[in-house]
């Protein structure tokens, strides 16, 4: 399961950090939700891989960290409503500017 | 437990929260809210400077539950100091906006609010995840206030600034993430205790989660390779929201002080701090010469601001790095002394700008300005607090940064980029003062009187103004006490184990009992 969690967290991280790299608003977004959703599944498997626990103290023997759930369910909100944020101010740019480039104009549309 | 404690973040909250729901109030209202609630701020950040300078740390447990299970909040006099910075500035900052800047766009007041709650917040607070909520709280606000009354350059600057924060506080948790797989907590005290105790083999990945808060923290504060949204988001951003993002960047040291200092100092010699120190000190001093560049190339009175503040950021952060307690007092100085001014040259930029027949803030433009006298003396005393003259609060702050510095070796590389960077600054305001209010006669002419006579000096807009001018020179005349708390403070910084026990002392003895 170690294995498998490393190569999701590395796919995803690195197609989210290509991503944005690039230079149109909708790949930059789309980067940062992979992104955040990669460091969500981080910071949740920050309380140790193990299945069949609860999260709750006291029932059984072998129980789950509950803290990285907590903290990933606020992670997750937040970067819900950001990524949300985003995508309305990147409509706005694109409207505003006539242009999705993320600097609001095309370095090389004169070229073109 | 004392309940006024948590009341910074609460009656922000309280209050964004019902302009928000009364939208519909008439902006006198809003006004005579937002500027209420930001007078309790003050009154409040003045107990507790009082209150931090009687008892070294006051903690407030939230929910009643104990560190390090619970979330603390933690109040020392760098706290303190800071709370009192923050609501003195966003007060002005209201009061500048009432005269009309705050009808460009809607929400105006309940946005600064909540920016107010997350900046205060992070100052309180003594748990590293809920820094992180409250650095989301002050940004998603700055991001609103940022694009308040819209436009081209705004949509522009603030694409930029929010997907740069984005990237950070996805950093910023995977930073938490590695903190919290090696300690199991992210109470402040309780992630010192366990990062002194942390075995050999944790060195690395320790080294990695503070480089990569370094990071964060850079992004914050605009250190150099992670400062190229900051100009232009800054000069973008109308007059009083750019005066009180000035406090942003600092916000990004304190945590750093916080951090670094606090959270990763607590080891004997702090093997994890070594390497975020040795990368801050060239940074920091290559930020410091590149803000001294852009302030001579800036083409507009707020981008030269904007560039200020990234001077001032360069020396905060090459004192940091030091890691001297002196220095840091002497910078803590710098700190209260560069917001305010910096604060005001946004403000300044544009009252003169609303004078200014065409142009408004740019240097190459040559045009008529009315009420040049006032306007003239103003620019040029705030000109000569903000370039560290005599007898403003600027001079003292930097002879003390320039003493405490003298002790440590390199110093001659903090001397000479901090002596330069102020020239340059000297250099790029006598240029634009000169253009605009030395221009001989013919542009006083009397067409200049005609619009005088029509346009009246917003007396309100200037009194703020002034009376900011006039904290950096009482700062300077009251400078002795001032120093006194701040030496007091990093006295505190420097010694965390007292930190950690006043907040884990009940936790570490009755763990002690149990194991007993």
């Amino acid at each position: 399961m170690e294995l498998l969690v490393a190569i999701t967290l590395g796919v995803l991280t690195s197609t989210g950090v290509y991503l944005m790299l690039r230079a149109r608003t909708f790949s930059v977004v789309l980067g940062l939700t992979l992104l955040s959703h990669g460091v969500n599944l981080f910071l949740f498997s920050m309380g140790r891989l193990t299945t069949a626990s609860p999260a709750v103290i006291g029932l059984v023997e072998k129980y789950t960290d509950p803290l990285p759930q907590a903290l990933v369910l606020t992670a997750i909100v937040i970067s819900f409503s950001m990524t949300a944020f985003v995508v309305v101010l990147a409509l706005k740019a694109a409207v505003e500017l006539r242009s999705d480039h993320v600097d609001g104009e095309d370095p090389n549309e004169d070229r073109q | 437990m004392n309940h006024l404690m948590i009341m910074p973040i609460v009656i922000p909250l309280l209050t964004g929260a019902f302009l928000l729901v009364m939208y519909r109030y008439n902006i006198g209202r809003q006004r005579s809210l937002s500027i209420g609630s930001t007078l309790l701020l003050v009154v409040l950040a003045v107990w507790a400077v009082l209150q931090a300078g009687v008892t070294d740390y006051t903690l407030y447990y939230l929910g009643n539950w104990q560190p390090p299970f619970g979330i603390v909040l933690v109040l020392d006099r760098l706290s303190a100091i800071m709370l009192l910075l923050t609501a003195l500035l966003s007060l002005f900052c209201v009061l500048y906006a009432s005269r009309g800047s705050d009808r460009e766009g809607s929400h105006f007041h309940a946005l600064l609010q909540f920016q107010l709650m997350g900046i205060n917040g992070a100052f309180l607070t003594g748990d590293l995840f809920n820094l992180f909520v409250f650095f989301e709280v002050l940004l998603i606000a700055s991001y609103a206030l940022l694009l308040h009354g819209g436009g081209r350059a705004r949509s522009r600057a603030g694409l930029h600034y929010v997907i740069i924060n984005l990237a950070g506080s996805a950093l910023f948790l995977l930073a938490l993430g590695i903190l919290y797989g090696l300690a199991g907590t992210l109470n402040m005290a309780d992630l010192a205790h366990s990062i002194a105790n942390a075995p050999e083999t944790d060195l690395p990945l320790l080294k990695a989660a503070s480089l990569l808060l370094m990071v964060v923290f850079g992004i914050k504060a605009a250190l150099l390779p992670l400062l190229f949204w900051l100009p232009r988001a800054y000069s973008a951003a109308s007059a009083p929201v750019a005066a009180l993002f000035a406090i942003m960047t600092k916000v990004g040291f304190y945590a750093m002080v916080r951090v670094f200092l606090m959270v990763f100092g607590l080891d004997e010699g702090a093997p994890a701090n070594d390497t975020v120190l040795a990368w801050l000190w060239p940074t920091a001093l290559i930020t410091l010469a590149l803000g001294g560049i852009g302030v001579l190339g800036a083409a507009s009175l707020r981008t030269l601001t904007a560039y200020m503040v990234i001077v001032s950021v360069g020396i905060l952060l090459a004192t940091l790095s030091r890691n001297d307690e002196q220095l840091l007092a002497a910078s803590l100085f710098y700190l209260l002394h560069s917001t305010c001014m910096t604060a005001v040259f946004f403000l300044l930029a544009d009252l003169i700008g609303r004078y200014r027949d065409d142009g408004y803030d740019r240097f190459s433009v040559i045009s008529p300005l009315s009420h040049r006298w006032v306007l003239g003396s103003v620019f040029l005393i705030a000109s000569v607090s903000i370039a560290s003259l005599p007898p403003f609060s600027g001079f003292v702050s930097k002879a003390w940064i320039l003493q405490a510095s003298s002790r440590l070796p390199d110093y001659l590389w903090l001397w000479a980029a901090i002596l330069i960077s102020g020239l340059l600054i000297i250099a790029a305001l006598s240029r634009a003062g000169s253009g605009w209010f030395w221009r001989p006669e013919e542009h006083s002419t009397a067409r200049t009187r005609a619009i005088e006579k029509t346009q009246q000096l917003d007396h309100a807009r200037m009194a703020t103004v002034c009376v900011m001018i006039a904290i950096s020179f009482a700062l300077a005349l009251f400078a002795q006490p001032v120093m006194d708390y701040l030496d007091a403070a990093t006295k505190l910084i420097y010694q965390p184990s007292g930190y950690v026990d006043t907040v884990l002392g009940d936790y570490v003895s009755q763990g002690e009992e149990v194991t007993e």
